[in-house]
């Protein structure tokens, strides 16, 4: 029993890494409908940018705020001039692009950073607590803190500012939103700019668990597809518990079913995605497009 | 954006650029059939691969460029037939011309079987799944060592040539490879001109437009998966006997995103653009990595976003509006 709920344990700290990842995926669909296939890279690349800044001698925890201020200017940056133009583009279009920039951020990361690994420094005590059987490495806490912290406060910024509002009528209907005055691109702009940073955080996260390289976030990725799948494409909240639930189903089956094993774990986001798509296609807590054709 | 990707009929050509286009053909026809023996082996080499891609991105451009789905997965179909290649020649000792139309047809039938989810998708939905299945084809190929030899891979002899020939290796399969194209490229023609390529068109230009018109939606979809898997597979076998040696390191995601970037860098839905792909993808990064390890995914990167900004038809659009206006510079003079 203690071996299962180990394993549980160890399921929602992977859980919820894709779970902040899941949520920068899903701030931005619900902003644009787009589904940025670069947000991984993104992640990833921010996460250099706070190596560089520790490397420089910058303590840990001020390099993280430097490192969210820069990348959330950076992706306010990426959505007006790469995003912008292609916006109410077809479907393929936007895919194409976002694939694009995918391939783009990686390469340029791989340019400046080399494709060495790199150490990344663990913000939290090594460590683990130990409650009946079951031990939580602090690491692992501190993982579900953060993402925690961060769903805190952006509920807290949607609810009761001003700019959530505006956000929010954004996100429900531009056109209406802008004849109220609210400026759409801005908020647009600013919405890239938030996923960003929640990207930004699962990079920071993710590093001392992968160790930093310009791939480190492939794998990830596709875990946070599945969890924005599970969740609803278009639900915050959803993504939360997706990441959870796809993070412990990773890690059971790869511990119980012997035909999984630990190689073909990254089976199960896509059973996940196969799975949710053709039995509820909007997701657990996401709602159904309804279309006029 | 549709609109100017469009492929369709444009009416009779006049006969004097007819006779133009038939001495072009000819002449290229003629430039690549004699390019082997002009060639170091390396080069012809390098012109075989860009025909095996040429394949591949024929298939995707089925898809992409006119059925208007997004596969970024394509690189799965790819491994899919260099695999059944590899195995059907490594464990069950099959001649090699056998593998090719065994290896379109499972790769057809995989496509034909996955089409039936595809169907239900659209748009992101299906570049997501594509996607997780060509991540997940890696650790798949790993697994079941006994079969696909794991990741050390499997060896192969390559095809030698008849005697007959008197050809060396390299241009023995750089023509089968040149055959294959050219043959993929008269099924993809002939698909494009049936009853399939309209209904195609129809479904990317304005999918309720088309069902309103009798076009079995569901249908000509997975179909059109089922094709562009088909060559993909082609591509596949292809690749395996010009290498002769498959390993799961070849067949990552990374290869599915660079036929989905040659693709678009060579020209959604246009003619050429599966050979000015092929090309771009065999050379510009061999050409570029003396630079830098990271240039040629720099250059993919930008020129896939500029070429969606600028000019959706990509290299083969450019080509051909070159072409226009220099026509007319001449007719002008």
């Amino acid at each position: 029993m203690a071996g299962f709920l180990q394993q549980v344990v160890e399921g929602l700290g992977a859980g919820a890494i894709y779970a902040s990842l899941a949520l920068a995926l899903v701030l931005i669909y619900r902003f644009t409908g787009i589904v940025n296939f670069a947000q991984g890279e993104l992640a990833m690349f921010a996460t250099y940018i706070a190596w560089q800044f520790t490397h420089a001698g910058v303590p840990f925890w001020l390099a993280l705020v430097l490192t969210l201020a820069v990348a959330f200017a950076g992706g306010m940056l990426i959505e007006r001039v790469v995003v912008r133009p292609v916006e109410g583009a077809p479907e393929l279009t936007v895919v194409i692009v976002t694939v694009g920039l995918f391939i783009l951020v990686n390469a340029a990361a791989g340019w400046i950073w080399s494709f060495l690994i790199k150490d990344f420094p663990n913000p939290f005590p090594r460590g683990a607590l130990e409650a009946g059987g079951v031990g939580v490495a602090y690491s692992t806490l501190g993982v579900m803190g953060v993402v925690a912290a961060v769903m805190g406060l952006l509920y807290l910024l949607f609810r009761h500012t001003k700019i959530g509002l505006g956000m929010r009528a954004v996100a429900s209907g531009p056109e209406s939103a802008r004849l109220v005055g609210i400026r759409v691109g801005w908020t647009l702009a600013l919405g890239w700019g938030l996923a960003a940073t929640v990207g930004a955080v699962s990079g920071v996260l993710v590093a001392p668990l992968l160790f930093l390289e310009p791939n480190m976030m492939g794998g990830v990725l596709i875990y946070a597809f599945a969890a924005a799948t599970l969740g609803g494409f278009d639900s915050p909240a959803g993504a939360v518990v997706g990441g959870l639930v796809v993070g412990v189903a990773e890690t059971l089956s790869g511990a119980y079913l012997d035909f999984v094993g630990s190689d073909l774990k990254v089976g199960v986001p896509l059973a996940i995605i196969l799975g949710v798509l053709l039995l509820r296609p909007q997701g657990l807590f996401g709602r159904a497009a309804v279309e006029r054709a | 954006m549709a609109e100017r990707r469009g492929t369709g009929r444009r009416g009779p050509v006049p006969a004097v650029r007819a006779r133009w286009r038939g001495l072009l053909l000819t002449a290229a026809l003629l430039a690549v059939c004699a390019a082997p023996f002009q060639l170091v082996p390396f080069r012809v080499f390098q012109l075989t691969m860009v025909l095996v891609y040429t394949v591949a991105l024929i298939g995707l451009n089925l898809l992409v460029g006119h059925g208007g789905q997004i596969s970024l997965g394509h690189g799965a179909f790819f491994a899919v037939g260099a695999y059944g290649t590899a195995i059907m020649m490594f464990h069950g000792g099959w001649p090699y011309p056998v593998t090719l139309p065994a290896a379109a047809a499972v790769a057809f039938a995989i496509g034909l079987a996955l089409g039936v989810p595809a169907t239900r998708l659209h748009g992101l939905y299906l570049a997501l799944v594509t996607l997780a299945i060509a991540i997940f084809l890696v650790p798949l190929l790993k697994r079941f060592e006994s079969v696909t030899g794991g990741s050390m891979g499997l060896t192969l002899a390559k095809p030698r040539p008849p005697a007959w020939s008197g050809l060396a290796e390299d241009q023995w399969l750089y023509f089968l490879t040149l055959a294959a194209a050219l043959l993929a490229l008269a099924v993809n023609h002939s698909l494009l001109r049936s009853r399939v390529g309209r209904a195609l068109h129809a479904v990317r230009d304005n999918e309720t437009a088309a069902e309103v018109m009798g076009v079995r939606l569901a249908f000509h979809k997975r179909m059109a998966f089922a094709w562009s898997a088909m060559f993909a597979g082609a591509a596949g076998c292809l690749y395996t006997w010009v290498i002769g040696f498959v390993s799961p390191d070849s067949f990552t995601v990374n290869l599915s995103i660079t036929l989905l970037a040659g693709l678009v860098i060579g020209g959604l839905g246009a003619t050429w653009g599966p050979l000015l792909g092929g090309l771009f993808v065999m050379f510009v990064p061999s050409l570029s990595q003396d630079v830098n390890k990271a240039a040629p995914g720099v250059i993919f990167g930008l020129l896939i976003i500029v070429v969606m900004y600028v000019a959706p038809t990509g290299l083969a659009g450019l080509v051909r509006r070159a072409a226009h206006s220099f026509g007319r510079t001449l007719r002008k003079g």
